[in-house]
């Protein structure tokens, strides 16, 4: 929608103070268009790769596993278990739940360390079998 | 904008009955993702390797093959309803409105068909020798 621009918005993203609940708010958003973008098409390119035949794949596996793959994947990765941690949140506040103050600010804060979590678990997991 | 209160409207209970589809759709494919992804990641990881051969062959399985077209489908139908939102906040021009729909509506087929292909084509053929 096209607004005038004689016609002011209230100042809502420079006013307020910032809070747990507008950062995992808007990681959501952050963390859903990237996987929806670097993540899908990484995904697609794996599995496109794998049905070309083992040249291709081989080209594949040389991108992701240089420092760039890795730090992308990695990336990816704490990406989409933000997106799932902060989407779980999504269904509880869905239901009418967790609306109270402390508790909201509460769950905010453990979407993301238990995305960090997760993601550190799993990278460990990883390196330490290729050890 | 039909007749009727509110929370009727919200509900989906106007005359088209489903005024709450895109947000329904997203849920039931959040659900989708959550399965079926954290089911990929388990499976990745607990691979012998992930060589071309390993991955090949475990995806030749059709009980790895099926599960895996319908997370493809899942993800490209999540993320055309997500970033649909997106773009309708953020783009406000009319016509780019439409054209980055148009884009959008392009990219999730043609991503969640490209997927499909793909595993559809290992299931069927198998590792290719070089």
């Amino acid at each position: 929608m096209a607004r005038s621009n004689s016609r002011p918005l209230s100042p809502h993203l420079t006013i307020w103070k910032w809070g747990p609940a507008m950062a995992v708010s808007i990681m959501h958003r952050v963390t859903g268009n990237g996987l929806a973008t670097a993540g899908a098409l990484g995904l697609i390119w794996w599995l496109m790769a794998a049905a070309t035949g083992p040249e291709a794949y081989a080209t594949f596996v040389k991108c992701a596993t240089s420092p760039i793959g890795y730090l992308v994947m990695i990336g990816l990765s704490w990406f989409f278990f933000q997106h799932l941690f902060s989407g779980l949140r999504h269904f509880v506040l869905d239901m009418g739940a967790g609306y109270e103050l402390k508790n909201n600010k509460m769950w905010s804060i453990a979407t993301f360390i238990l995305s960090l979590l997760t993601t550190g678990f799993v990278w460990l997991y990883i390196f330490g079998k290729a050890l | 904008m039909g007749t009727g209160t509110g929370i009727g409207r919200v509900r989906g209970l106007g005359s088209a009955k489903h005024g709450a589809h895109h947000w329904l759709a997203q849920r039931y494919t959040a659900v989708g993702n959550l399965l079926l992804v954290l089911w990929l990641v388990f499976s990745l990881i607990s691979l012998p390797g992930l060589d071309y051969e390993s991955v090949v062959s475990w995806i030749h399985n059709p009980l790895v093959a099926v599960p895996l077209m319908l997370m493809v489908v899942s993800i490209f139908m999540h993320l055309r309803l997500g970033m649909q939102v997106m773009l309708e906040d953020y783009v406000h021009d009319k016509g780019l409105a439409f054209f980055s729909m148009l884009v959008l509506n392009f990219y999730a087929f043609g991503g969640a068909a490209a997927g499909v292909f793909a595993i559809a084509k290992i299931a069927f053929i198998g590792v290719v020798k070089p």
